[in-house]
């Protein structure tokens, strides 16, 4: 057990190599429940919350999710969270070690536009891997038929869970939020399944690290933006043509003209792991950037790490060295992800 | 085990004559969790007791060995080279560091025997 953003978290269970291997092949089960959620209600809450965040939620159907970052006047990001259109409500989950900051910056700018409360009563539970699906299925069966990033509202037994097809490990997979008094039923159950096992921060890591997702503290933050962080995805036609959200012009701006530095995927030739910190440098010895998460990489079988070079260094292959212990190891940008995604299309 | 010693680092010591073999102890591999790197130090190498020695890279974050005895490197485990993971499985057979020919053997006389050592652990569980 490890402390983690105020919560005591399991670091492991089984071990961090032997997890995240279940988690590609099989399935595995988190518990997230330290993520913040919150419900904004009332009419026009999509626009209200567009003002803050730089997603099209006025776009989305009701039961679709949508990946997005709330960011501040200087174009970084306050945070990345999840958006699910409920219709007349939306629910948002943040990352923990945000959360206060997150939920008084929300009501601060929303004031009483709408209604904004934070869902104190929710646990979160993320069933992820190949098997998810089937053994989602056994318990409730519409899970089978659920696209990538949709959410629907069903009952496990007599739990009452608002499932999506979503989650942070690159594979196919659910996230399940639960009232707190049934969390732990529903892990039980979850966890009697032949094909699941329990995993911990370690593997949750090394599974997003492989899958070039983002972690917010490391690879993104209040200092770098959208595009800097290679998530121009995110941003749709409409509102980078309308703006609107905090920092647009900056950002809209660096999108124009291309950001001095960008996030990039470094894989090195050896097997010593480059953590977050280390230097990154052209062959010669020239100051490039630095690696902003790194580790080892379980299904890759070697090191991997993304971090943040110059903007005329990112391209794929391009050589560089990574500052170890006062030694330059070899290595190379790399497309990310590292691991193909695998979501339910 | 009567011929092995302990520091309160969790690095272990056997002695062979005048050789000294190092490892890290099962409790530290326990401890570290899946080690996928071990880089060691060069054969020839003279280690001072205390130093830096070798780095444990496992899943979680890198680890620093001190050499817990002086003298100079007179072997590596090149088989942690292709699987460090001899370290998890057998901490104080397989998984050994390096042999090092003892410069000293008084400071041998500093170290933990395996029942102080044993309790040391006790202690920590």
């Amino acid at each position: 057990m490890v402390p983690f953003a105020g919560y005591e978290m399991p670091l492991q269970y089984r071990g961090i190599i032997a997890e995240h291997l279940h988690a590609r092949s099989q399935a595995v089960l988190f518990d997230v429940s330290h993520m913040g959620q919150a419900i904004l209600r009332g009419d026009g809450a999509s626009e209200v919350l567009e003002s803050l965040v730089v997603a099209d939620l006025q776009g989305m159907a009701a039961g679709t999710e949508r990946y997005t970052l709330m960011t501040n006047e200087r174009g970084g990001i306050i945070d990345d969270l999840m958006v699910i259109q409920g219709g007349y409500y939306m629910v948002l989950v943040v990352n923990a070690a945000r959360k206060d900051l997150d939920f008084a910056h929300l009501r601060e700018h929303i004031g009483d536009r709408c209604q904004f409360d934070i869902r104190e009563d929710r646990a979160l539970l993320a069933l992820q891997g190949p098997a998810a699906a089937n053994v989602l299925a056994r318990l409730a069966p519409p899970c089978r038929h659920m696209m990538f990033m949709t959410i629907e509202n069903l009952k496990i037994g007599d739990i009452r869970c608002g499932i999506s097809r979503s989650g942070y490990t690159g594979e196919d997979g659910f996230e399940i939020t639960v009232p707190t008094e049934d969390a732990e039923q529903l892990a039980r159950m979850l966890l009697q399944e032949p094909e699941v096992k329990p995993a911990g921060l370690g593997a949750r890591d090394s599974l997003r690290l492989e899958a070039g997702l983002c972690l917010f503290g490391n690879d993104i933050d209040e200092t770098t933006t959208p595009i800097e962080a290679g998530l121009t995805w995110t941003i749709n036609k409409r509102r980078r043509e309308e703006g609107g959200f905090p920092g647009a012009e900056i950002i809209l701006r660096q999108m124009a003209e291309g950001p001095t530095r960008k996030r990039v995927g470094l894989q090195l030739d050896g097997k010593v792991p480059a953590r977050a910190g280390t230097r990154i440098t052209d062959r010669w010895g020239k100051e490039l950037g630095v690696v902003t998460s790194g580790g080892y990489g379980p299904t890759v079988g070697g090191p991997v790490a993304m971090g943040y070079v110059d903007a005329e260094h990112a391209a794929p292959k391009t050589l560089v060295n990574l500052i170890v212990r006062g030694k330059p190891l070899a290595g190379r940008v790399a497309k990310l992800p590292f691991v193909d995604h695998r979501y339910a299309k | 085990m009567a011929n092995v010693r302990f520091t309160s680092d969790h690095e272990w010591v056997r002695i062979e004559g005048d050789i000294g073999v190092v490892g890290i102890t099962e409790y530290a591999q326990e401890q570290l969790g899946d080690i996928v790197f071990v880089e060691l130090p060069e054969v020839g190498a003279q280690l001072e007791k205390g130093a830096e020695a070798a780095v444990i890279e496992s899943v979680k974050a890198a680890s620093e060995i001190n050499a817990p005895v002086s003298g100079e490197v007179v072997a590596v485990n090149e088989g942690l080279a292709d699987d460090p993971g001899k370290v998890n499985a057998d901490a104080m057979g397989e998984g050994w560091f390096f042999k090092v020919r003892l410069a000293d053997p008084q400071e041998l006389e500093d170290l933990m025997k395996p029942a102080a050592y044993k309790e040391l652990v006790a202690g920590l569980k």
